[in-house]
């Protein structure tokens, strides 16, 4: 394979704004309406105004099923605000929920589009109404006449319709190979509630004990109910634009400095080659080929928890500790803290924050990046960061940095 | 081979296709079935149109012991959807004889509690209409009192 990199094309492009719309566990509103909120929040954190927008990048797109899973897609939201684009793309097939904003770094760097506007909007929360996570179970819980077709015909007739399980099972296998403990994977948990109870748009913010999350109830072994994110509704919005417009853009953009995107293993969650890992694995490891900073330049990580071990395989997939060592690295959760070597989720992750899917990390690493975290902005006007989302075969991340 | 159970869980069922149906219906003759490139002889899973190593689409299925080796689990405590019994376990397990394939799948026939990584399973049949679910129980010397 040929390493040699004429230019790292993503640092053409800045972030130029990130906005939310309302977040809340059952909020019943439209979601394009929270869509929108979070779009339009967005631009004029920019500066910019929607005649400005020539750019739409999001995931998954319009999906009937599962419910609540997607607010809106590209083209609910052009007519929405009746923007004029020279590009845009949605799409579940990416690397992960971020691969729409790695998609629109390179719309931006080759041309096609100055700023993008990229949003995710999910609405889980309402969908799932009082019948819990069974609501929006792929094949309507088996209602009709449904037969599983593709992917699902190797999980469904087994009763496995959640990522928990899949997810789980990896988490099992890590335990069986390095030691790692449920004690340890406890850790990522109670980090995010303490981070949450600063993030005032968190859905649980309550202090948790490794007493409290012992005595939550079994999901699927390893996991709790505080491994599991938690379903919500709301959207996220960031504006990815061409570096060279930063003069005209109202606050100090956040530079792309490298994006990694690589799937190399099998895309299946049982033929996956090594299911201690995951598609991060390949998608830091390609990041790091794409910049002269290192791990441990990076002061803050905000990285997907849809369910805890997740955030445990990203710390190894970006070199943040040894290969299966992710259990000692965050036991007592003092490496991972607020104040410590690595801060880890600091708006409170998926976990506590609400399952924004992805999205909600990114706009936590720029809103850190900028120093407007309110209560919760790190100490030290840190400079560089870690955005990354997706878990099992599918994985995508940014390393951002502020004024290099 | 252990008897299916009398009335098997609500399961969800696989939509069965000319690529995946010797997967699906093996069963029906007690075997199963796991697809093979007749030329680098690479045991395919999923079933594929062609082979990936070697590109051939000399594809067979072919029939396993059903021995397998339970690489990874999780006991499931959520009802997810109608479906077995809870606590059920869902695991991954190795083909013994049809390396590097593995299958999702329940181990049935035994307390949950008590499934381990390494243990030594064997396949079983729950048949649901015009599909017979390839499931796993623990080998006869492990059920052995």
């Amino acid at each position: 394979m040929n390493t040699e990199v004429n230019e790292i094309i993503e640092r053409r492009v800045v972030v130029s704004g990130a906005g939310q719309s309302e977040i809340g566990r059952r909020l019943h509103r439209d979601p394009l309406e929270l869509t929108v909120d979070a779009c339009l929040a967005a631009i004029e954190d920019a500066g910019l105004t929607t005649h400005d927008i020539d750019g739409i990048g999001t995931y998954p797109g319009p999906m009937d099923t599962p419910s609540g899973f997607s607010g809106a897609g590209v083209t609910d939201v052009q007519d929405a605000l009746r923007l004029e684009l020279g590009w845009y793309t949605s799409g579940i097939e990416q690397p992960g929920q971020l691969g729409s904003v790695v998609n629109a770094c390179l719309a931006v760097a080759s041309g096609l589009a100055t700023h993008v506007l990229c949003f995710r909007s999910v609405y889980e929360g309402s969908a799932q109404g009082d019948k819990g996570r069974a609501g929006v179970m792929p094949g309507g819980g088996g209602s009709g006449n449904f037969r599983a077709p593709g992917y699902m015909q190797w999980t469904l007739p087994f009763a496995a319709p959640s990522a928990a399980i899949w997810i789980a099972m990896m988490a099992q296998r890590h335990f069986y190979e390095f030691g790692t403990t449920r004690e340890q994977l406890a850790w990522i948990a109670i980090n995010a509630r303490k981070n949450a109870a600063l993030n005032p748009k968190a859905i649980y913010r309550d202090p948790m004990s490794l007493d409290d999350y012992f005595a939550a109830r079994m999901i699927t072994t390893p996991f709790c109910l505080f491994d599991c994110d938690a379903p919500c509704d709301g959207a996220t919005a960031v504006i990815v634009s061409r570096a060279d417009t930063a003069v005209d853009l109202r606050k100090p953009p956040i530079q792309v400095e490298a994006v990694g995107t690589a799937m190399r293993g099998r895309p299946s969650w049982d033929q996956w080659d090594d299911l201690t890992t995951m598609a991060c694995r390949d998608a830091g490891a390609q990041l790091w080929t794409r910049t002269e900073l290192q791990p441990s330049d990076v002061q803050l990580a905000e990285m997907y928890d849809g369910f805890s071990f997740i955030t445990m395989a990203w710390l190894e997939a970006m070199g943040f500790c040894g290969r299966g060592e992710s259990g000692p690295f965050v036991e007592g959760g003092t490496r991972i803290a607020r104040d410590g070597e690595l801060p880890l989720n600091t708006h409170g992750g998926q976990l506590s924050a609400g399952r924004l899917h992805g999205y909600g990390f990114l706009h936590e690493a720029c809103v850190q990046l900028r120093g407007e975290a309110g209560e919760r902005q790190l100490p030290g006007d840190p400079e560089v960061g870690v955005a990354a989302a997706g878990g099992g075969p599918i994985a995508g991340c940014l390393l951002l940095t502020r004024s290099r | 081979m252990a008897e299916a159970p009398v009335a098997p869980p609500f399961r969800i069922l696989p939509r069965v296709t000319e690529r995946n149906s010797p997967f699906w219906t093996g069963g029906a003759e007690g075997e199963l079935r796991i697809q093979r490139c007749q030329d680098c002889h690479e045991f395919l899973h999923p079933p594929a149109v062609i082979c990936p190593v070697c590109h051939s689409k000399r594809l067979e299925f072919e029939v396993v012991s059903g021995r397998a080796t339970v690489f990874t689990f999780s006991v499931n405590y959520q009802q997810w959807m109608p479906g077995p019994e809870l606590p059920y376990v869902v695991a991954i397990v190795a083909l013994d004889d049809a390396a590097p394939v593995r299958l999702t799948t329940n181990i049935v026939n035994c307390d949950p509690e008590s499934v381990e990584i390494g243990m030594p399973v064997q396949v079983i049949f729950e048949q649901h209409d015009d599909v017979w679910i390839p499931l796993f129980e623990p080998s006869a010397a492990q059920a052995a009192p």
